[in-house]
């Protein structure tokens, strides 16, 4: 199977589950079963090859010049992620099955599950670190929406917050890290990055990125002091802890530590930030784990300390270090899952995951216990179980471990973790199974249906069998270790054995076993001591600092963002005028090399004209009406001028846009005060002056200098104009341009302008069914009417036109492709000639003439643009690629006939269905209550028989 | 005549820029389709001006105008005229319903509750 197919699996089954869950639980199960299922066995097919060797790769060119492509790639570090991710997340979908309840939206859980896991597998198949990023952050997304899926708790909220604000926040580190990287590696795919261990550690730049990368995994990981997050994201249902916070999400951050340790490790830097971070965590979450009462509050303390345990393995930079580490992220992932599935086993049977209100259970859920306590003993690193193996080659690494000079300091640190760890798992099977049985428990203690124990035992399968056997896990564990650390250095030899020998880290283990059973022996007195004792509580601190950014915030908001938009606008305008005047003043700006074109007394009189238009507009603004009738002089001039300058398609376009703009303002202005009152200060007018001539200058100076000199690089114009003809058939260049060269952005561009139209129309919906509706039918006439509002010169004059001007805009739609004219034009000049009809007899005469609704109109023009284009396909071309071609039908000349012609047609519908909605939408507002809808088309006709009130009709 | 359209496209930016920083939502309105006017021209005049020399293609005719410039602003007036549409009709359910054209929400002082609270907009909003 496809690499892609492997990711795209979960992505596209998370809609299933949604749909399914209408059909019942069971089948949502199956369904999700059956995705995760599917893409793990694509997987598996890959298995033989990677383990013998090979690196599967799918490769697929995106954007390569930004060095963005959708490659992916699969080695054994990969594969046993990916393992991990889709194994593990089979049994959570199971266990999650039965652990739901009825009240829990089971739909809504898988769907946010497969994204996530989609969003996993996404980051461990990634060879390209951009998409590697966009996964990540898809990661915190998803697991946001996990955590919180108990909205109604306000933990649940709060949890899910906390989560994503650390994790979002280190992922920002992330991208500038891997950005940095990319740029000291010179690419960005991994697999190259890999190799360039020498350059990176060499690099200045170096330093900001290790240390922006280590915030990004820290955080994932729940590394000190970024720990605090994952004990509160706990609030998340059980299955969503033991899947995100045992095997995976918080695994992400040491899969990239693991992926990047052939380039970032080995310096001084790397070891002392990700020893020291990793120890302190491992020993902090280590003891706080043990003072925990809440079950699932010590597993998510005793993650962290084993994330840490993982992370100072990886930090030790040793080829030794790292395959502890893989081994005991494949340990850890194991009994941890099932250590988070049997405290969900003990909630949902008890209603209480706190252990002062548990204990005895053993005979009461046999099965829970047999689990539970080999899988906590694993934890604690007793023998014959998979924990003590990697936590000896752990303790081993740190004998030979040497930070800050102290050669005793890793090792004795080390050992105080191991200590506690065993403690607290010692606690977990003691507190919770052990001692009396109890008369006080909240519910009745049973052991759960299969569908719940028997994840959690599957897992106990690997932990049982690796412990007894290491041997079996040993050229697995090395394969992936070889990936690891790649070129950098060789797999260490050493044999993976239960028994090495009376070495150091038997005796460090020994401590640590029967320290732990002290610490369990005097744990009354050791808790009251710790309950007495202050310290810092992370929530705490995490939530002052939200709320001094929030109050940062606020100041510069209420400072910049008073709801007043006249100080944007202003804002923004000196803002971009004080960076122009930098570029300006500091930029070298070129001699003229372009002659200047003669002044000719046409040309001088049409800016004569604009000037004099625009000068008048803005000392007479506050009369409305006279601002439009200026508006129409500075369009008309500028429509001119479009035409002077060799844009004879420009100037067709803006007057005819002009004529329906102005009768937009003015339907508007029917409705709105005709004056502005005089209210901004003198001093305010003043500023106004100051930044408009400003800007007025500068867009003078800006457009002057680039007139005045060539094109500093070629320009793709030429290639048009060669290939106009040629290529598209037409040789009009500009609609050439729109319907072929560039009919992608004119496509979207229609849709757009539907869009527009739509939102207009809603708009519209919306106010005529709220309490407007009512004033603007009850609202009276403040001018005097006129006596005819529907004149028959009008009518009359209108109707002679219409044919006239439809087959005008026939014409000019026709001719486009090779004279100016096309789609756009044509559409304005027939939404115009409707529009005609609309002012002559009124709208409800007009509207009621009018067959086919507008929206539909757009919808076809998109509709047609959009088929022509996926015509295309079918003769085995991209998108939108046009034909054409000449014919003669006697006895008519040779005409042609372009595929261009069905996008153009689609443009024309679509311009003529968004204007004439717009139009329509306002005229819709000027309805009025006691206006009967006439029947005619005039108001007085003299052909008409004067019909006396009552008639005889 | 460069002179003469750099000098067009300055008058209508200032003008622009003068009408957007007015306090009623017509002018402001006026403001930004001036602005509009600007923005088109500028785009068009990038290409370079020719009189002339439209970008039709004849045969013996080797000097044309840039059509790309202009197959880009064709459809930017097209768009810019439903952008006005737009707004002219938010402009106008925001006077219909509230009373009121002014384009900024009354002063509000520290303290007098929050600055984004709509209610004190009179319930302007659409």
């Amino acid at each position: 199977m496809s690499l892609f197919l492997i990711i795209a699996l979960p992505f596209l089954g998370v809609l299933l589950p949604g749909l399914m869950i209408q059909a019942g639980r069971q089948s949502c199960f199956i369904i999700t079963f059956l995705v995760t299922a599917s893409a793990a066995i694509g997987l598996a097919t890959h298995a033989p090859a990677v383990l013998a060797g090979e690196v599967v790769t799918a490769q697929l060119n995106w954007l390569p010049s930004l060095g963005l492509n959708v490659n992916l790639f699969l080695d054994p570090l990969g594969l046993m992620f990916a393992g991990l991710i889709l194994g593990i997340g089979l049994l959570i979908i199971t266990y999650a099955r039965f652990y739901l309840s009825r009240d829990d939206n089971m739909g809504e859980f898988y769907s946010y599950l497969l994204l996530f896991q989609g969003a996993m597998v996404g980051i461990v198949l990634s060879d390209n670190i951009l998409m590697l990023l966009i996964f990540w952050e898809l990661t915190s997304l998803s697991s946001f929406l996990l955590i919180g899926f108990w909205k109604h708790t306000a933990e649940g909220r709060q949890g899910a917050r906390m989560a994503l604000t650390v994790t979002g926040m280190g992922g920002l580190a992330l991208i500038g890290g891997m950005l940095l990287l990319g740029q000291i590696a010179g690419s960005y795919d991994l697999t190259v990055i890999l190799e360039k261990r020498d350059l990176v550690q060499a690099s200045p730049l170096y330093v900001p990125a290790l240390i922006l990368i280590l915030i990004g995994c820290f955080t994932k990981s729940a590394q000190f002091p970024f720990h605090f997050w994952l004990p509160h994201a706990m609030a998340a249902p059980t299955p969503v802890s033991a899947y995100l916070h045992s095997a995976t999400m918080v695994k992400a951050g040491l899969f990239l530590m693991a992926r990047l340790w052939p380039v970032l490790s080995g310096t001084d830097l790397w070891v002392i930030l990700v020893c020291s971070a990793g120890l302190i965590t491992m020993v902090l979450g280590a003891v706080i784990a043990l003072f925990k009462d809440d079950l699932k509050a010590l597993l998510a303390f005793s993650t962290v300390s084993h994330l840490g345990l993982i992370t100072f393995l990886l930090g030790t930079g040793t080829p030794f270090g790292a395959m502890a580490a893989v081994f005991h992220i494949l340990n850890h992932a194991s009994f941890k899952a099932a250590l988070f599935m049997s405290a969900g086993i003990v909630d949902h049977a008890l209603h209480t995951r706190d252990m002062k209100r548990l204990g005895g259970l053993r005979r009461l859920m046999p099965i829970t216990f047999s689990v539970a306590t080999i899988a906590a003993l694993s934890m604690a690193g007793i023998p014959l179980l998979n924990g003590f193996l990697s936590k000896e080659m752990m303790l081993e690494e740190a004998y030979h471990t040497t930070l800050f000079g102290s050669p005793y300091l890793v090792a004795g640190v080390a050992t105080l973790g191991a200590l506690f760890s065993a403690a607290y798992s010692f606690r977990f099977i003691s507190h919770t199974f052990l001692g009396p049985v109890r008369n006080d428990y909240p519910a009745k203690p049973h052991d759960p249906e299969v569908g719940l124990w028997l994840p959690p035992a599957l897992l106990m399968i690997p932990v049982i069998l690796i412990g007894v056997a290491p041997f079996l896990a040993e050229p697995f564990v090395k394969t992936v270790t070889q990936a690891v650390i790649g070129n950098a250095a060789d797999v260490p030899t050493a044999h993976f054995k239960i028994w090495h020998g009376l070495v150091p880290a038997l005796w460090m283990s020994v401590i640590a076993v029967v320290g732990g059973l002290i610490l369990l022996a005097a744990f009354a007195p050791l808790a009251r001591l710790w309950a007495a004792t202050p310290r810092p509580e992370a929530k705490d601190i995490f939530d002052r600092i939200i709320t001094a950014a929030v109050g940062i915030g606020h100041v510069f908001a209420n400072r910049l963002h008073n709801n007043s938009f006249t100080r944007y606008a202003s804002i923004f305008v000196a803002t971009v005028i004080a960076v122009g005047a930098h570029a300006w003043f500091t930029g070298v700006n070129a001699a003229p090399t372009r002659e200047m074109l003669p002044i000719t007394p046409v040309g001088f009189a049409g800016w004569l004209m604009l000037i004099l238009a625009t000068a008048f507009l803005v000392t007479v603004h506050r009369n409305r009406l006279a601002v439009l009738i200026l508006m129409g002089i500075i369009g008309l001039m500028v429509s001119v001028g479009f035409n002077y300058f060799s844009a004879p398609d420009l100037a067709l376009t803006q007057i005819s846009v002009e004529v329906v703009t102005i009768v937009l303002l003015l339907l508007a202005l029917n409705f709105m005060p005709n004056t502005t009152p005089v209210e901004s200060t003198k001093g305010a007018r003043a500023r106004d002056i100051v930044l408009a001539l400003a800007g007025g200058i500068a867009a003078t100076g800006l457009i002057y200098s680039m007139l005045m000199s060539d094109f500093p690089i070629a320009s793709i114009s030429e290639y048009h104009l060669a290939n106009s003809y040629k290529g598209g058939g037409g040789t009009n260049v500009v609609n050439v341009i729109l319907v072929d060269f560039r009919g992608f952005d004119t496509f979207g561009e229609i849709i757009v302008l539907g869009i527009a139209a739509l939102v207009i129309y809603a708009l519209t919906e919306a106010l005529l069914s709220g309490p407007v509706r009512a004033r603007l039918l009850n609202r009276g006439y403040e001018e005097v009417r006129a006596g005819n509002a529907h004149p028959l010169m009008m009518v009359v004059l209108t109707r002679v036109l219409m044919p006239v001007v439809l087959m005008v805009g026939v014409y000019i739609f026709l001719r486009g492709h090779n004279e100016p004219g096309g789609g756009f034009i044509a559409g304005l000049v027939v939404a115009i000639a409707v529009l005609m009809q609309y002012m002559a007899s009124g709208f409800t005469w007009a509207d009621r003439r009018q067959r086919y609704p507008y929206h539909g109109i757009i919808g076809a023009g998109v509709l047609c643009a959009g088929l022509t284009g996926i015509g295309a396909w079918f003769a085995g071309v991209p998108f939108l690629s046009s034909a054409f071609g000449y014919f003669r039908i006697p006895p008519m000349e040779e005409f042609e006939l372009a595929t261009a012609m069905g996008f153009d047609l689609g443009v024309f519908l679509a311009v003529v269905g968004a204007v004439m909605l717009s139009l329509e939408s306002f005229s819709r507002l000027g309805r009025r209550a006691g206006i009967e809808a006439s029947d005619y088309a005039m108001d007085i006709d003299p052909s008409r028989p004067e019909i006396s009130t009552g008639g005889e009709s | 005549m460069e002179l003469l359209v750099a000098t067009a496209i300055g008058a209508l930016t200032a003008a622009g820029i003068y009408m957007i920083l007015r306090l009623r939502t017509f002018p402001v309105i006026i403001g930004t389709s001036l602005l509009s006017y600007a923005v088109n021209v500028f785009l068009f005049a990038s290409g370079r001006l020719a009189i002339n020399a439209p970008p039709v293609l004849r045969d013996g005719v080797e000097v044309y105008a840039d059509p790309l410039p202009q197959a880009l602003v064709l459809t930017a007036i097209v768009i810019s005229f439903g952008m006005t549409a737009v707004v002219v009709m938010i402009a106008l359910g925001s006077y219909l319903s509230a009373d009121d054209d002014m384009v900024n929400a009354p002063e509000t002082h520290p303290g007098s509750g929050d600055p984004a609270d709509p209610a004190q907009r009179g319930g302007g909003a659409l």
